[in-house]
């Protein structure tokens, strides 16, 4: 009877827990091999450097990481230096100065990514009415995001037949809807790598993702890592109370 | 409360303090040598989880709230700041945010504990009722907590739930407005519910001290549902089972931190890492998992109920649908007077046991339905349908079922004593 009822408990835990799908006849993302998934996973740090320059690029064309702080970048392996080199290719807004006069200056370590348009409204006017989402949590905003994000990046193709797309509308297979604004933005070649990884569509929207995953949840290493800690201390001290709980115990049973 | 005789203990700082305020008397007395009956099942360890788990979401809260901002501009960044920022933020953020779904799971097994064993009976009727208490502000605190980090489903959720008021007659659009402080959920609303969140769990606090307070004057039901009646079916607390309770705890907050370290986003929707937008709706907006069973319900009455042949309505849907999901608490309120069964325990009552099992398959089941959108469909039929299937069978039970076992089920016969059913 126990067993039975044991069951039926993580019956239910498991039933609460399926996630919810959402509706529509959506392909689901094929599931990728990723290095920061599992208990022991880490950080790919060549491939998110590459993904930095995939963002930098290309996506920060359209889209901001405004949560996401260019001093931040030195857990993508680069030194103090380097970060305040990247920082000062931008140019913020700052002021207003004791003359009360808002000035521009190059980006220092401290401030966030520069985004590429002065505002919401701003990015909807040229960009047909779509908003281009932020990316900080992009991969933390979607069911499955690392193989949702990699799946649209890869998931373009021709609209079967009979679907008519308007002007600005394309056709992506993982969409919900399968109509998404944004026109496919890489193709093969179009950025150069340095480090002799192959410049295909699959490799930059590898290095990318592993780049977004790392922005929306920067301490998944040190979380991962802590709870191997933590979980080895539970397992002794739940040993340890077993065995102070049987042996006070024996003298009733 | 602790008055009258009292031992003299060996320590004179201790012997000092308790002559004057008898603190060490009462813990001696209500968890020392409190006797307890000697044969609970780790079913009885979830009362201690679920107090720890109300006073880790108590510190963990306090700590995050050094660090929020209740503000609709700013609850989203303060919360990703807390995050990125804060030293060790999103540990604590991880744990409160998990924390909340580990106390529902714990309590909902308490009270499910609580149904098997018949501990509610008599005489233990106030001692459930402000366990169900308890569970209501519960439910309360836990969807307001869910509006504070101002995302997606915290702003649409928030619009859902609080609408659900404006169904009652004639007061419902006041009491909508007195809830958003305003006309939409907005600044107001996110104020209000913050200072409510930070003060629920300290009623909560207060109301479970009562709980316990009740359980000391009956005593614990234990699996066999009979009283102790010699020394030798009691145990004292302390170390039986505050060594017992301690191991028991320890597995399930190793379940807790598999969760925290590495899944800390499973439990919850990916449309709440999307800054809140009164201009864009969710495709599918869900409450957290804790409530889907009751969402189901609330959603399961889709038609008005009018008199017949007629085009006047006495109860439109949605009200029907409120007081559907409202009223299913009620039940568990008034559940010791539904079953008069003499037997408490269902080890005894093997037609109730059976019901009941069925009734968690089916809680869990609405669950599922609740989690899906409306225009859902199980093979051919819409999900709907399985919704009010669902509810009338919660209903039933508590109404029908419960009742006519009271008055019909034999039941097989109790052992003598608790020390003869550990034997036996």
């Amino acid at each position: 009877m126990k067993t039975t009822i044991l069951s039926l408990m993580v019956l239910s835990l498991m039933a609460f827990s399926v996630p919810v799908m959402a509706s529509g006849d959506v392909e689901h993302p094929p599931h990728q091999h990723w290095h920061f998934n599992g208990m022991t996973g880490q950080f790919d740090k060549a491939a998110m450097q590459r993904g930095l320059k995939v963002y930098r690029e290309v996506c920060s064309a359209c889209h901001s990481m405004k949560r996401v702080a260019y001093r931040n970048l030195v857990d993508l392996g680069y030194t103090e230096d380097q970060v305040k080199n990247i920082a000062a290719e931008y140019t913020v807004t700052d002021g207003p100065n004791d003359e009360g006069e808002m000035f521009d200056r190059p980006a220092r370590p401290s401030d966030h990514f520069v985004s590429p348009y002065p505002n919401e409204n701003a990015a909807k006017a040229v960009n047909n009415g779509a908003l281009p989402p932020d990316l900080s949590l992009i991969v933390k905003a979607r069911h499955d995001g690392p193989n949702y994000v990699f799946g649209i990046l890869t998931g373009y193709e021709e609209p079967p037949h009979g679907h008519e797309l308007l002007p600005g509308q394309n056709w992506n297979k993982y969409m919900p809807g399968h109509v998404i604004a944004m026109a496919p933005p890489l193709s093969d070649g179009v950025v150069a790598y340095d480090d002799g990884s192959p410049q295909t569509v699959e490799q930059y929207a590898h290095d990318v993702v592993n780049f977004l995953v790392w922005a929306a949840d920067p301490y998944l290493e040190a979380r991962k890592r802590l709870g191997i800690s933590v979980l080895i201390f539970l397992l002794v001290f739940t040993g340890i109370m077993y065995s102070v709980k049987k042996k006070i115990w024996s003298d009733v049973h | 409360m602790a008055s009258g005789p009292r031992e003299k203990f060996d320590n004179p700082v201790v012997e000092w303090i308790d002559s004057r305020l008898p603190v060490f008397t009462l813990m001696n007395k209500e968890y020392g040598v409190f006797p307890t009956p000697k044969n609970f099942n780790y079913f009885w360890n979830f009362g201690a989880i679920a107090m720890f788990m109300l006073v880790t979401m108590i510190v963990s809260g306090i700590v995050l709230a050094m660090h929020y901002t209740a503000n609709v501009g700013m609850a989203f960044d303060s919360v990703e700041r807390i995050m990125r920022d804060v030293n060790g933020g999103w540990l604590i953020r991880y744990i409160h945010m998990n924390g909340a779904s580990f106390f529902f799971i714990a309590v909902f097994i308490h009270m499910f504990r609580g149904m098997y064993y018949g501990s509610y009976k008599q005489p233990r009727e106030l001692l459930w009722i402000l366990g169900v208490v308890i569970f209501l502000l519960m439910m309360a605190t836990a969807f307001m907590g869910y509006v504070l980090p101002w995302g997606q489903m915290s702003y649409w959720g928030a619009t859902v739930i609080t609408n659900l008021f404006s169904a009652i007659p004639l007061v419902g659009e006041k009491i909508v407005t007195l809830l958003w402080g305003g006309f939409s959920v907005d600044n107001p609303t996110l104020n209000r519910f913050f200072a409510l969140h930070y003060l629920m769990p300290f009623v909560i606090f207060a109301v479970v001290f009562l709980h316990v307070w009740a359980l000391h004057v009956t005593g614990s039901n234990n699996p066999a549902g009979i009283e102790p009646k010699t020394k030798k079916d009691t145990l004292p607390f302390h170390p039986y089972y505050t060594m017992k309770d301690t191991f028991g705890l320890l597995v399930f907050i190793i379940v807790y931190a598999l969760f925290v370290f590495y899944a800390p986003d499973y439990l919850g929707h990916p449309d709440n890492y999307t800054p809140a937008n009164p201009l864009v709706t969710p495709a599918h907006i869900v409450p957290e998992w804790y409530f889907l069973p009751f969402y189901a319900m609330l959603r399961a009455i889709t038609f008005d109920i009018g008199i017949p042949f007629t085009d006047i309505t006495i109860i439109s849907a949605k009200l029907g649908g409120v007081l559907t999901m409202f009223g299913s608490i009620a039940l568990l309120i008034l559940l010791p007077w539904l079953d008069t069964h003499p037997i408490r325990s269902a080890r005894y009552r093997p037609l109730f046991r059976t019901f009941l099992l069925l009734f968690v398959v089916v809680f869990v089941f609405l669950g599922y339905v609740g989690s899906q959108p409306a225009d859902a469909t199980l093979g051919p039929l819409p999900l709907s349908v399985f919704g009010l299937l669902g509810t009338a069978y919660y209903y039933g039970f508590f109404l029908v079922i419960l009742p006519w076992l009271s008055k019909n089920e034999k039941g097989r016969d109790l052992p003598a004593s608790i020390h003869e059913s550990v034997l036996g």
